[in-house]
């Protein structure tokens, strides 16, 4: 292999491993690249097509960063990182941002010093039942064997869940998400329990998936985001109004076909004017330049449109908006004020 | 005496009798299927039993197999098509082959690079695995890590070019040296080589385009192609590190010994998989942020030393296996100790090793597909992660299984084949 490269990495691990914390956006800008942690490959959230360019949710939220702080929605490059590696890849300097639907917990913000930058999908755990046993409610689960994930915390959820509601139940404990689906398909549980995205995913992929129903009740909390390290509060600022700018212009109804005809001159109005850039210097505040918002929707379109070409419902997956629609929907999207 | 018998016989055929068949329940088919299918009566139950079972299940699998849809954009097409029979969806493997085979980034007009490399592949191990083949080949068989290297990743060619010059200039400095000492030979050449590894380092900074191919980042090797560069190189490599390691381990040296004893125990008692997350993971801590150290060489230089260890332990048993008589036949000889091991006793120990070490290549070969759980995308990978995730093929497991089964078994089976005729071909106890 290369020798050259192997003598070079023997010269500079003699470096002090100083500096570290830098300004990711210098070098974000100094690479030309954006380096973006996304998963293996999760429906709908992130995994390459046939012609190996990456599509998904989380995906559409890199290109926007990408967009936003170069220019180009292309200038990414993907780092695919397991449940186990993406941690490791983001404090070790390798990745800029991690997107790659992580829950935001106390533990990894304040033990793994990492810094959560916003929520981008509301998920929860939820259960998955065949309509023909009728049922309607997770309250009437009494007594239902239950095909469960062992070791993860969806487990715990669910023994909490039933003894809340002095419910019983029998547990089948499975190891993986593909055992779990032939599992339940071939009957040898009545219900099935992950988080809700992972529901309908895999109920997007049964044969029949109108013969089976995801209950309406949500039994934990599992808000997922991108995250950066601690430690650079500017980049961590980037990556969290980029964010929040597409959420906002969904919210103000600012979508990838009309952004370049009301960016061209300032409108009527004032905060849609403001994160166009035709008004005010929010651009120069964060570091960026005033078009910064206009190039992050144009990337792939707002929050709105990002979901609904992913993982909406007219998607195979097919995820109704739920807690993951506009405030003003009656959803938990709450973006801060451009001001 | 013919009198006697005369008395006592009545009649005594004079002529032979012309042979006859065998009767028919005792020849041809007839014979084949009692002695071997019906020889009693419990036999005959399994044997029927049996039947039934290979034709249960090639009734299922042969309209699987023949019955599937090898055109179609996704698996809810496939399943319009279907209509409810149960029939495989190739139509997966005729989207994603290249993907399969070379990893999703690998750009696709450059295909012919590692194909090219295979082929070539396959006429450089030739006179290593054939001895009767010319032996000016195996001149080729040493030039060929330059040239896979210049296809598959690309880049200008004075790279492979400066690495080989390291590796000559290191080698002519060694034969200068080598005779006055064998350790200060060995530590010149590498030197040397350093050196030259250095200053070319100059040189392919200054010209990064002579006669370059569109370089190829590491990170974007994956598929059938990365599970193939990950065996052939870890295999060509531990094999003669574990022929070291099993000559150290019964050296008479106690460094060297307990160098050998300490690194061999504790590289087995690991399990790879923590070896492949040391390479990926911890080893990023170490390394001063910026730095790249190629994720496929991290991961070859720990595959390699875990095969090593294994492939040592081969070879010790078959040190031990040889009878004493050989060491000092040997000794007796007045050989010193690199000739006799090279003369006498290695030859016969890898002989009588060949069914072990085999058995390690293969294993190590089928291991390389755990690189997937440190998210590098050989062919479980990229079926694990992009294309079961992709929306259009989630829901596709046998397919895609049966497909990378099928390519792992063609390839383990040749490696069990080729081993067996060699064993035949080294037989010499004459049984």
């Amino acid at each position: 292999m290369k020798k050259s490269v192997f003598l070079g990495t023997l010269t500079a691990a003699g470096v002090i491993a100083g500096a570290a914390a830098a300004a990711t956006l210098d070098d974000v800008k100094a690479r030309g690249k954006l380096n973006c942690g996304v998963t293996t490959g999760l429906v709908g959230f992130a995994a390459p097509d046939a012609n190996g360019n990456w599509q998904g949710f989380d995906v559409g939220l890199c290109r926007a960063v990408a967009a936003a702080v170069l220019g180009d929605p292309d200038a990414v490059e993907f780092v695919p990182t397991t449940g186990k590696t993406r941690f490791t890849a983001l404090a070790s300097g390798e990745i800029d941002m991690l997107a790659r639907n992580t829950t935001w917990t106390f533990s990894r913000d304040n033990d793994l010093k990492f810094e959560f930058t916003g929520i981008n999908y509301y998920d929860g755990q939820g259960f998955m039942v065949p309509k023909e046993l009728g049922v309607t409610s997770a309250k009437e689960l009494d007594g239902a064997t239950v095909c469960i994930q062992t070791g993860t915390t969806t487990e715990l959820n669910l023994a909490d869940f039933f003894r809340s509601n002095n419910m019983n139940y029998e547990p089948v404990p499975i190891e993986t998400n593909a055992e779990a689906q032939q599992q339940y398909l071939a009957g040898a549980c009545d219900v099935y329990t992950t988080d809700a995205s992972g529901l309908a995913a895999t109920r997007a992929t049964f044969e029949t998936p109108g013969d089976h129903v995801v209950l309406p009740e949500i039994i934990s909390k599992e808000p997922l985001g991108p995250l950066v390290r601690h430690g650079d509060n500017e980049w961590g600022d980037i990556v969290r109004w980029t964010l929040n700018a597409l959420i906002a212009a969904e919210e103000l109804g600012i979508s990838s076909a009309n952004v370049a005809d009301m960016a061209g001159s300032a409108g009527d109005n004032p905060e849609i004017n403001r994160i166009l850039g035709t008004e005010g210097n929010l651009g120069e505040m964060i570091g960026l330049e005033a078009d910064w918002a206009v190039k992050a929707i144009q990337a792939g379109g707002n929050y709105g449109e990002l979901f609904e070409k992913n993982i909406g419902e007219n998607t195979p997956i097919g995820l109704s908006r739920g807690l993951n629609a506009q405030w003003t929907d009656g959803g938990l999207l709450y973006s801060p004020p451009f001001r | 005496m013919s009198d006697t018998h005369a008395q006592t016989v009545g009649y005594v055929r004079e002529t032979f009798i012309p042979e006859q068949a065998p009767p028919h329940a005792v020849t041809g088919p007839v014979k084949w299927l009692r002695e071997n299918l019906f020889p009693s009566w419990f036999y005959g139950i399994l044997t029927i039993v049996s039947v039934l079972f290979i034709f249960y299940v090639l009734s299922i699998f042969l309209p699987w197999l023949t019955g599937g849809v090898w055109d179609a954009a996704n698996i809810r097409e496939c399943r319009e098509i279907f209509a409810g029979d149960s029939a495989g969806c190739f139509a997966v493997l005729t989207e994603r082959w290249h993907q399969l085979l070379f990893g999703f980034s690998y750009p696709q007009h450059a295909y012919w690079r590692p194909t090219l490399a295979l082929i070539l592949l396959a006429v450089a191990v030739a006179p290593v695995l054939f001895s009767n083949l010319p032996r000016g080949m195996l001149a080729f068989t040493a030039l060929y890590p330059f040239i896979a290297f210049y296809l598959v990743w690309g880049g200008t060619i004075l790279i492979p070019l400066v690495a080989l010059a390291g590796v000559i200039g290191g080698y002519l400095v060694y034969a200068q040296l080598v005779d006055r000492s064998l350790v200060g030979g060995l530590i010149a050449g590498v030197v040397a080589a350093a050196v030259i590894w250095w200053l070319g380092g100059f040189v392919t900074a200054e010209m990064p385009n002579l006669l370059a191919l569109e370089a190829v980042p590491s990170r974007d090797m994956g598929g059938f192609m990365l599970n193939m560069i990950l065996g052939v190189v870890c295999v060509s490599l531990s094999l003669p590190i574990g022929i070291l390691l099993a000559l150290g381990r019964q050296s008479s040296l106690p460094i060297i010994k307990w160098i050998c004893v300490v690194f061999i125990e504790f590289v087995r008692g690991v399990p790879l998989i923590t070896l492949l997350f040391v390479a990926n993971v911890v080893l990023a801590y170490f390394l001063p942020p910026g730095t790249n150290f190629d994720l496929i060489l991290r991961v070859i230089i720990m595959i390699t030393l875990f095969a090593s260890a294994y492939i040592a332990e081969v070879i010790r048993g078959g040190l031990a296996a040889l009878p004493r008589g050989q060491y000092e036949a040997a000794d007796s000889l007045g050989l010193d100790y690199a000739q006799s091991m090279r003369l006498i006793i290695l030859p016969q120990a890898l002989k009588i090793s060949i069914p072990g070490i085999v058995n390690v290549a293969v294993g190590l070969f089928k291991d390389t597909t755990l690189v997937s759980i440190i998210s590098m995308f050989d062919l479980v990978g990229m079926i694990r992660g992009p294309i079961l995730a992709s929306t259009d093929w989630n829901g596709v497991y046998w397919e895609l299984f049966g497909f990378a089964a099928l390519l792992f078994f063609v390839v383990c089976y040749g490696i069990s084949q080729y081993s067996q005729w060699l064993e035949r071909k080294l037989a010499t106890d004459h049984r």
